[in-house]
């Protein structure tokens, strides 16, 4: 009998537990939206911050210039070695630079770009903003009569977006020449004959979707690191959770939307 | 002396007594019945006080007893749940953002941490409000605000000088500059004088004095360091269990028998000796 007791009473609490869960889910999911909504409503509201959204779209681009690079010139070399054997099988070496051409530009410049600045920006973002919480930065900020998130916020969210881009771009460009350089060392394949083969399968299509792509992921990257940076609690502990958890959200919101944009591109292809 | 709220009519006619006729009768801030919790637990418990324009209020208590959440929603930067917060004529609880960004031009808050903006010089982080606020002022007035602030504080040298290259006492100065740069009618300094040696701990109070003379400010010390309530407060009042159970002049309050203020009094001088 008292064995049942034990038993209700610990379902009892797994679902107050549940319960809370799923409360704290939706309140946070509410509250993201306000954030959202209070962005747009302060961007267009004078005065603006050009000072510190230049300062900030110029840390943006320096802050993931050359692990871009790497990453990217890395992602044309190793792309191009692992496709080279299958489409060798079938005689196919000459649409290399056209498949690497659809992929770096459909797909693995915006993506490897969101994920480099979601690890690198969004996380120094969120730590950036949660440190100036937990030491009352933010505070300081208000009882001085200015507007933090205009200062914070909207000048990092709008960096973010209209950086990525750029960066997408600049990507795309040292991706393709890493395998550019590859094929060349294989083929002997001249700079425009490649350039000229690679871009011949895509389209205007292809690459406004790249960038609304890219303007998406930087828009999420900034909002997610600035959202939890601005409201990390609990000390040192909250300014590493809030870096974190920057991350991960950015990233995992990369991924759907990738998923979602990719779907609603290949509709309007067909 | 009064013990909050039976005869504090009358501690405040004996309070007017020793002030300015200019000020008497000309209350800055008045709180009533403020209460403010966080999910269960009560911090403030109905708190009641009436502030006069130009006087320098210390407020004493313990840690936790809710001093500066206080100051907080003096601020704004807290709601209450209850009661009212009047400062300068205007209900804090009931001003929208353009009203309380409007409030808060009068108020300078000068925080514990001192909460320096630590990616900016110190010349930026004066900067920071007054461009602000005052976007009428050209580069030079901008920079001779700056300057001016700095020499009143003592610390003209430091102007290029970052957060993390300057002493606990001085961040709390230029903490206090930063403030004062927008010529607030009323001050609130958050632990003042915490974890600074006792000479740079006299220096802060004479700042703190220096501002109250210079700028013609009303403020409100939060401390629980005895010396800084005596040097600083023309009033004193001791917070316990989210109430004021003393308010007076110094002296006044500490002759009482109350155990939790003789406490306070004890081991702040009696065992330090």
């Amino acid at each position: 009998m008292a064995q049942d007791s034990d038993t209700y009473g610990q379902i009892k609490k797994k679902k107050h537990l549940l319960a809370a869960a799923l409360g704290d889910f939706f309140t946070g999911i509410y509250n993201v939206y306000r954030f959202i909504i209070r962005f747009f409503k302060e961007v267009f509201i004078p005065p603006y911050e050009f000072k510190e959204i230049i300062r900030q779209c110029y840390d943006v681009g320096c802050r993931s210039l050359a692990l871009i690079s790497l990453t990217g010139f890395i992602t044309g070399i190793v792309f191009t070695k692992q496709s080279r054997p299958s489409l060798a099988e079938f005689g196919a070496t000459s649409w290399l630079p056209s498949l690497i051409g659809i992929a770096i530009i459909r797909a693995l410049a915006p993506l490897i770009t969101a994920l480099i600045a979601a690890g690198k920006v969004g996380s120094n973002i969120g730590a950036e903003l949660g440190s100036m919480k937990v030491t009352e930065q933010i505070d300081a900020m208000e009882v001085s009569a200015t507007n933090p998130f205009k200062f914070l916020v909207v000048s990092r969210v709008i960096a973010t977006t209209v950086m990525m881009p750029i960066l997408v771009l600049y990507t795309g460009l040292v991706g393709m020449l890493g395998s550019y350089l590859n094929i060349h060392h294989n083929e002997a394949t001249s700079f425009t004959a490649f350039f000229k083969s690679a871009f011949i399968n895509i389209s205007f299509l292809d690459i406004s979707a790249s960038i609304f792509k890219a303007i998406a992921y930087g828009f999420t990257i900034g909002i997610a690191g600035c959202y939890q940076g601005y409201n990390a609690t609990k000390g040192t502990e909250g300014v590493g959770k809030a870096a974190n958890s920057a991350v991960v959200i950015s990233m995992f919101l990369v991924f759907v939307e990738e998923m979602i944009i990719v779907q609603v591109a290949n509709h309007l292809r067909t | 002396m009064c013990r909050w709220p039976t005869t504090c009519a009358l501690d405040n006619n004996v309070m007017k007594e020793n002030m300015p006729a200019a000020n008497q009768g000309n209350i800055v801030i008045s709180i009533h019945g403020l209460v403010k919790k966080f999910e269960a637990v009560s911090v403030l418990n109905g708190v009641d006080i009436d502030i006069y324009k130009g006087e320098n209020v210390a407020v004493l208590g313990r840690s936790g007893t809710g001093k500066s959440v206080l100051i907080k929603i003096i601020a704004g930067l807290l709601a209450p749940d209850e009661g009212t917060v009047i400062v300068l004529g205007k209900e804090v609880s009931k001003l929208n953002v353009k009203e309380l960004q409007e409030y808060r031009r009068k108020i300078g808050f000068s925080f514990q941490s001192s909460a320096l903006y630590d990616s900016m010089t110190v010349r930026q982080n004066l900067e920071f409000p007054l461009v602000r606020n005052k976007r009428e002022l050209n580069n030079k007035e901008v920079k001779e605000a700056v300057e001016s602030v700095l020499e009143s504080v003592g610390l003209p040298k430091t102007i290029n000088q970052v957060p993390s290259e300057l002493s606990g006492g001085q961040r709390k100065r230029i903490g206090i500059a930063r403030t004062l740069i927008l010529r607030p009618e009323i001050m609130l300094y958050d632990e003042p004088t915490a974890g600074l040696d006792p000479i740079t701990s006299v220096e802060i109070n004479n700042l703190i004095n220096k501002v109250q003379k210079e700028y013609n400010t009303t403020s409100i010390i939060i401390t629980h360091d005895l010396t800084c309530a005596k040097e600083t407060g023309d009033k004193v009042a001791v917070l316990s269990d989210g109430k004021f159970i003393e308010q007076g002049n110094f002296d006044e309050v500490f002759k009482t028998n109350d155990k939790i203020v003789r406490d306070f009094y004890d081991y702040n001088f009696t065992s330090n000796k």
